[in-house]
C-alpha cells in the first residue's frame, strides 16, 4: 500500500492550538491522550484539573464520558490524537446516545502516529473522524484548520451545548519537543478529585 | 433476603439493584448479556441510575475510571467473553488506583450448548488475575446479594478492585435447541 501523497500538510501548530485552547479555561477539566496530545497539555501548563493518560489507549473518550456524567455542571474536554480517538471509534457513539452537553472532544489530526516512528494514520487516507462522530449521532462536529474556527472552539469547549461536541483540528506533523507531566496516576487522579473537593479514602 | 417487585423471574437481579442502590452507583455501564437483563432494565428505569450502553467492555473501564474520577461510582455488567477484551485498559484501574466493580455473567461452565464461549469461558478468572483483579463467585441465588455487597464495599470503601463471576448454574445455560 503506497503511501498518501498528503500525508502531512502543513496544518495548526499544536502546541499553540492547546495553548489557546486552555488559555480562558476557568473550571474546566481535562483528559489528554496518551503521546503527543498529553505532552501538548503539559506543554500549555500544568493544572490541578488536567489529567494526562500515559496509557490506557483508546480510552480518553470513555473516561471523559463518565467524567462528564458525573460532573454535569462542569465543563469537560478530552484531548485526543488522531489514532487515540481511531482506536476508541465506539465511543463516538456512547457519547452520541448518553448527549452530556457539558463534553466536548478535540482531536488533534496530525495524520501521523507522531510517538512511534510517524507511521501514517487512517486518517492519512481520508479517514474523516467528525463525520464518523456525525453519523454516530453526535449533532455538533467541526473541523478547524485556522486560527478563526480556534477561538470559536475555544470559546465553546468552556460552557455547555445542546449536546456534546466532536471537533477535528488539521495540525501539522512537525514534531516537538516532549514536555513530560507527572506520570503517577493515582497522584494525578487525588489532585483532580481534590479540585472538585472530592477527598481520599 | 428476598425483594419485592421481583415479576416472574429470579430475584437476584432485583438483590444486585438493590445493593448497587444501597452504595450509591450512579452509571450502570454495560455491554448486554441475557443473565443482566432484568438488572440492565432496572437500570434504565432508575431515575438515580445512569444505564450507559457500551460498545465494548474496555470503554466500560475507562468510563468508570472517570466516573470516580468526578466522584460518582458506576459499576460494568458484562459477560464473561468480553473480559479479555478489558485486560490492556485495566492498567488504568490498576495504575490509578481507581474503584472498579464488574459483574460478569458466565458462559462456557455448566450445560453450554455453544463450543466458541468455552474458551473464555475458562479463561475468565485468568484474565483478570493476570491484571490482578481478584474474583468472588456466586454459584446460587442466595449468594448473591452477600457477594455484590462484600464486592462493593471492597471497591469502593477499600479501592480494591473486584469482579464478581455469577455462575451459568445460577443463570440457566441459553437455550438453543431442545
Amino acid at each position: 500500500m503506497t503511501p498518501p501523497p498528503d500525508a502531512a500538510p502543513p496544518g495548526l501548530d499544536r502546541r499553540a492550538v492547546v495553548a489557546r485552547l486552555v488559555r480562558d479555561r476557568g473550571a474546566l477539566l481535562v483528559v489528554s491522550s496518551l503521546g503527543a496530545a498529553t505532552y501538548d497539555l503539559a506543554a500549555a501548563g500544568d493544572h490541578p484539573r488536567n489529567f494526562y493518560l500515559w496509557g490506557g489507549m483508546g480510552g480518553a473518550m470513555a473516561m471523559g464520558l463518565g467524567l462528564a456524567l458525573a460532573q454535569p455542571s462542569v465543563p469537560v474536554l478530552v484531548l485526543a490524537g488522531d489514532g487515540e480517538a481511531l482506536m476508541g471509534l465506539g465511543s463516538f457513539a456512547t457519547i452520541a446516545v448518553q448527549r452530556p452537553a457539558n463534553l466536548s472532544v478535540v482531536i488533534l489530526d496530525n495524520r501521523l502516529y507522531g510517538e512511534t516512528g510517524s507511521q501514517h494514520s487512517h486518517t492519512a487516507w481520508g479517514v474523516d473522524l467528525a463525520a464518523i462522530a456525525a453519523g454516530c449521532g453526535v449533532s455538533e462536529t467541526a473541523t478547524v484548520d485556522d486560527d478563526a474556527g480556534l477561538d470559536r472552539l475555544a470559546a465553546r469547549i468552556v460552557r455547555s451545548g445542546n449536546g456534546p461536541c466532536v471537533t477535528v483540528v488539521r495540525i501539522g506533523g512537525e514534531e516537538m519537543p516532549r514536555c513530560l507531566p507527572v506520570r503517577d496516576g493515582a497522584w494525578l487522579k487525588a489532585r483532580l478529585r481534590a479540585s472538585l473537593d472530592l477527598g481520599p479514602l | 433476603m428476598q425483594s419485592d417487585d421481583s415479576g416472574p423471574g429470579p430475584a437476584w437481579p432485583a438483590d444486585i439493584h438493590d445493593v448497587l442502590r444501597g452504595f450509591d452507583v450512579t452509571q450502570v455501564a454495560y455491554v448486554p448479556d441475557g443473565g443482566h437483563a432484568e438488572l440492565i432494565r432496572r437500570a434504565h428505569d432508575d431515575a438515580a441510575m445512569r444505564a450507559i450502553p457500551l460498545t465494548t467492555e474496555e470503554e466500560g473501564v475507562a468510563l468508570l475510571a472517570g466516573a470516580w474520577l468526578g466522584g460518582a461510582r458506576g459499576v460494568l455488567l458484562m459477560q464473561s467473553s468480553g473480559v479479555g477484551n478489558c485486560v490492556n485498559m485495566l492498567s488504568l484501574v490498576r495504575t490509578c488506583r481507581m474503584p472498579f466493580l464488574a459483574l460478569v455473567t458466565m458462559r462456557g461452565e455448566w450445560g453450554e450448548f455453544n463450543p466458541w464461549q468455552v474458551p473464555m469461558g475458562a479463561a475468565t478468572e485468568g484474565a483478570f488475575a493476570l491484571m490482578q483483579i481478584r474474583t468472588m463467585r456466586a454459584d446460587t441465588p442466595d449468594a448473591v446479594r452477600p457477594t455484590v455487597a462484600a464486592a462493593a464495599q471492597m471497591a469502593y470503601l477499600a479501592e480494591i478492585p473486584v469482579a464478581v463471576l455469577l455462575s451459568q448454574r445460577l443463570i440457566g445455560a441459553k437455550v438453543f435447541v431442545k
